[in-house]
């Protein structure tokens, strides 16, 4: 399932990778994804590609080792990073920084574009920016202030502000609809805001009843704008239901650490992918018989919870969880390893295609063109 | 005090004299800071010196090609320590080889990546990593594999063929040239095939010269003939050592008759070439530029005199190697002297003599952990508790932890150091600055993986307080529940109370209304949460759960004293309403807290400013009233029977 996934060594912490967008109307495979680092004291974000036929030329032994195609300094670690559209790339700094980078293709060198300097803060010190989410031109950032802002890129003030939008660190932000956002916090609640009105009151708030678990990441399913994954710092992954109220759907026990990111495939949403700080990273397949992904058949009353998918050591196993709904026809869930071992922490990954990029702390960048989809 | 080995270096500081001042300094995790003092050196103060030298030993650590070693190499540190202890020794072997070829590998590959880019003072360092690949795969081909008699041999000779590459570049530029015999390395390629053992290589190679000289083609054939002769021995066969020895001499005495025979008189090459097939060291030694080291002059000396070369034999023979190949007056270069104690076998002094030459922990650390999993070293402990291994690796742990990004590579080698690794980390794990929450939450993962609880602690109280300082109650409160710190949640609720007795509502309720089971964290935080269900429960005119809620607020305790006055204050509404909402008992109750209330206030005192007791004086008079009226109507409605 990952023949040749090979780690490449890049001499820098990542935090985030990202799939340039390839337009829909092509079926062509992403070549050319961006990363960002972290913990540096010069951080840098970098384009590499994997081109096949492109840049660099090379046999088919080393297909797919990602090549640096450019870079550029960075100031404060990026803690978030998201394509604006094929030529502009938004970032979150953790000195409170927002700042697009524009990719010239013919030099191809990348350069400042925009900059909004203390968009989160505190009234002495820096504030990190926390996430970042795009809907060309708008571009909305949360971060550790509590902050939420909207911006437009190309026009040099905010756009508009939610002040104390929050008490406590807001992680991650999603769009549910054009008009609407969800956020996560530290307290464990998920908060939907609506910007046609005015105030800065949330328009609904979900949580887990228990523990307030903090959650560090967010994704919508990209056909059904009211079902959300979610992952926290116990490793457990959620599926949410915005329109019914302050249940999840369903609560899988996925890491054993900090999930950090969480994906639903953008054109194959039978599939999920989430990566933690414990080194793993995880491929969530439902196969049912009906046309809604098991995981979404889940009564309201029920959690559950699948086996730990902990890696053995040097493993490849797929773990195989059933579903255990009333009726065990239903579908199952399957779980698999992407990669070969147990690396540090595993801070982000993208999926677009049938191509899979991730990047750990243990300064290695994880290409796979051939994701089973 | 032990003797000093070696003389250590000096590291003179720009712009300091020493015969002027005195020199201050102050030792730090991997540097030293000096500074200038006032003292003169003949005594004396005068004006001081305002900068500050931070003097660092390890300058490799921020290469960001060596990154990619420590990083990689790290990998397999880690999947070495998880080679299971109960497999035999026997099916180890083959793992262990693998693992060092890993190793090995890396330290390749760096190499080549520093040579693509080729900077000026990174060729000190490419040199450092090329001396670092020899030492290791000598390591690999006498402790790890430990080669047999036989094998040795040929073993040796993989070691310096991946050594010696520069003879392939030389052969292809021979042939592409348009005659190659007549190319003036020509010689110099056959010569070094041969004394690199590479028989076939040398054969192709000779017959472009034997195709020019037709009228010596005998004598070509004949050398030709020795060439393929040779015996190489195959430890796969089936053939004993002292079969090959036999074969060997038979062949040897052959060639040793066709010099006698003058069969190759002619031509000066191929009878130099016929010399070397016998061992002949003064011929050898003639080809010096050739040979270029006294490690390969070793190994051809063994190839072609004693093949069958037993381990513990070779130290002999490489001492007299290198007193033959060297200059007596040249003193012996680190290297040397490292290869020649592998060669001893003295794997100590190897490890020490690394030591001392470099200036980073890795390559000693790494190589000493794999020797021990091999169980090659004595185990001896040092001065200092720990054994070699734990020493080395503790060190080479320590001097990550100095750079601002690999500290947490660090982590993984203090796990395996059994005796001093928690302590270390435990010591360290404090000091990596906190700048973003995501850089908090690793390391007390990183904490809590390893049940150091006191450091959890500690590193979210440092958060706590951060978000407190900017106003971030919500944040604290996370902190406070993830470190179970029950003080400073009710510091944390404190604020909240003070917020709303100065604003008169509550800041950030959407952390209050939701705070669920963190509220039994710290009594202060259930009764800021009981307090806001309260109001919650008044909004929704559920009045009576409202007043339940109030009372027993009080007589449950949960209320701090000091907040009695606002919690009966807030009665007052309900007390005021048309119908009656608490009951008599509840009345006598609340009457009871506000006489408990009022009992310990004292005597007004003098400085008291008039108003505030007026203040004081009038809501207990109006609290009074209100319950006295309340009471009444609660008796008259309990006694009230309906018809």
């Amino acid at each position: 399932m990952m023949e040749g996934i090979n780690a490449k060594y890049v001499s820098q912490k990542i935090s985030k990778t990202r799939w340039r967008p390839v337009s829909s109307s092509s079926l062509q495979q992403p070549d050319i994804f961006a990363t960002g680092s972290w913990d540096n004291e010069d951080n840098k974000i970098s384009i590499w590609s994997i081109g096949e036929n492109g840049i660099s030329g090379l046999d088919d032994e080393f297909e797919g080792d990602p090549q640096l195609v450019c870079e550029h300094k960075h100031n404060g670690d990026v803690l978030d990073l998201q394509f604006l559209d094929q030529d502009r790339i938004v970032t979150a700094s953790s000195t409170g920084a927002v700042i697009i980078f524009r990719h010239h293709h013919n030099s191809q060198t990348l350069s400042v574009s925009q900059l909004w300097e203390r968009a989160h803060h505190y009234p002495c010190d820096n504030a990190p920016c926390t996430g970042i989410v795009c809907n060309s031109p708008e571009i909305v950032t949360v971060g550790e202030d509590g902050r939420i802002i909207l911006f437009r890129a190309d026009q040099e003030g905010v756009l508009r502000t939610i002040e104390n939008a929050d008490s406590s660190t807001i992680h991650d932000v999603t769009f549910l609809r054009t008009t609407e956002i969800l956020t996560v916090n530290s307290i464990g609640q998920l908060k939907i805001w609506d910007f046609r009105q005015q105030g800065n009151e949330p328009s609904q708030i979900l949580s887990l009843t228990g523990d307030r678990v903090p959650l560090h990441c967010v994704d919508r399913h990209p056909n059904q704008q009211h079902i959300v994954a979610t992952g926290g710092q116990d490793g457990m992954l959620c599926i949410w239901d915005v329109r019914q109220g302050n249940m999840p759907f369903s609560l899988m026990e996925a890491h054993s650490a900090e999930m950090w990111e969480v994906h639903f495939h953008p054109s194959n949403p039978d599939h999920l992918f989430s990566c933690s700080e414990d080194g793993s990273l995880l491929h969530w397949e439902t196969s049912s018989n009906s046309d809604t992904p098991s995981f979404l058949q889940g009564g309201r009353n029920t959690s559950i919870v699948s086996r730990s998918a902990i890696a053995p050591a040097g493993g490849n196993q797929s773990l195989i969880s059933s579903w255990l709904t009333g009726d065990s026809s239903k579908g199952r869930l399957e779980t698999t390893h992407m990669l070969p071992s147990q690396t540090l922490s595993v801070n982000s990954l993208d999926v677009l295609g049938q191509c899979l990029v991730c990047g750990t702390d243990g300064e290695a960048i994880y290409v796979n063109r051939r994701v089973p989809i | 005090m032990e003797e000093v080995d070696v003389e250590p270096t000096t590291t003179p500081i720009p712009g300091f004299d020493s015969n002027q001042k005195h020199l201050g300094f102050v030792w730090g995790p991997g540097d030293i800071l000096v500074y200038e003092t006032i003292y003169k050196a003949s005594g004396g103060s005068a004006g001081g010196c305002p900068f500050v030298h931070e003097v660092r030993k390890d300058e490799d650590i921020y290469s960001p090609i060596l990154r990619k070693l420590f990083n990689e190499s790290h990998h397999i540190f880690v999947g070495l320590q998880r080679i299971r202890e109960d497999l035999p020794s026997k099916n180890k072997k083959p793992q262990f080889v693998s693992i060092s070829k890993n190793y090995r590998s890396v330290i390749r590959a760096c190499m080549e990546e520093l040579q693509q880019v080729a900077v000026y003072h990174n060729d000190s360092l490419g040199n450092t990593l090329l001396s670092l690949e020899l030492i290791w795969n000598l390591c690999e081909v006498l402790f790890i594999d430990a080669a047999p008699a036989g094998s040795l041999v040929l073993h040796l000779l993989d070691w310096v063929r991946l050594h010696k590459a520069d003879v392939d570049e030389k052969a292809r530029e021979v042939l592409a040239s348009e005659s190659p015999a007549e190319h003036q390395a020509y010689w110099d390629v056959v010569i070094s095939y041969v004394l690199q053992g590479r028989m076939d290589e040398a054969r192709q190679v000779l017959v472009k010269q034997a195709a020019l000289q037709p009228a010596a083609r005998v004598m070509f054939k004949l050398l030709d003939n020795l060439l393929m002769k040779m015996p190489i021995f195959n430890p796969g066969e089936t053939q004993t050592l002292t079969e090959f020895d036999v074969k060997w001499r038979h062949w040897r005495e052959e060639v040793d008759h066709c010099l006698q025979d003058q069969s190759f008189a002619s031509n000066r090459h191929l009878e130099d070439i016929c010399k070397i097939l016998v061992g002949d060291e003064d011929v050898l030694l003639e080809y010096k530029e050739l040979l270029s080291t006294w490690y390969h002059f070793l190994v051809t000396r063994l190839l072609f005199s004693h093949p069958t070369v037993k381990p513990t034999e070779l130290h002999y023979y490489a001492q007299s190697s290198m007193h033959m190949f060297l200059d007596t007056r040249s003193v012996p270069e680190p290297l040397d002297s490292i290869l020649l104690a592998a060669f001893e076998f003295d794997i100590h002094q190897v490890i020490k003599d690394c030591s001392i030459a470099l200036n980073n922990w890795w390559f000693v650390g790494h190589l000493t952990d794999l020797l021990d999993h091999c169980k090659l070293l004595q185990s001896h402990n040092l001065h200092f508790g720990s054994n070699l291994r734990e020493f080395l690796l503790l060190e080479y742990a320590s001097g990550l932890f100095t750079h601002h990004s690999l500290w947490q590579l660090a982590v993984d080698y203090f796990d395996h150091c059994p005796e001093f690794g928690r302590v270390y980390l435990e010591l360290q794990i404090e000091r990596v600055p906190l700048d973003t929450e995501r850089k908090a939450l690793k390391v007390i993962r990183i904490c809590e993986q390893r049940q150091m609880t006191e450091q959890v602690r500690s590193i979210c109280k440092i958060m706590a307080k951060k978000a407190l300082r900017n106003n971030r109650l919500g944040s604290a409160l996370s902190w406070s529940i993830r470190a179970k710190d029950a003080a400073f949640a009710t510091l944390i609720s404190e604020r909240f109370l003070q917020d709303y007795c100065a604003k008169g509502t509550f800041s950030d309720l959407d952390l209050i209304d939701n705070l669920g089971p963190a509220m039994l964290l710290s009594d202060r935080l259930t009764f800021l949460g009981k307090y806001r269900e309260f109001h919650r429960l008044y909004g929704e005119k559920r009045f009576s759960d409202a007043a339940k809620l109030l009372l027993s607020l009080m007589t449950a305790k949960i209320a701090p004293h000091s907040f009695w006055m606002t919690l009966l204050t807030d009665a007052l509404p309900l007390l005021e309403q048309k119908e009656v909402i608490f009951s008599a008992d509840q009345t006598h109750e609340l009457m009871f807290c506000l006489e408990e209330l009022t009992s310990g206030k004292s005597v007004p005192t003098p400085d008291k400013p008039m108003q505030d007791e007026d203040i004081e004086t009038t809501k207990i008079e109006l609290l009074r009233l209100a319950l006295a009226r309340n009471l009444a109507m609660a008796i008259v409605k309990e006694g009230t029977v309906e018809i």
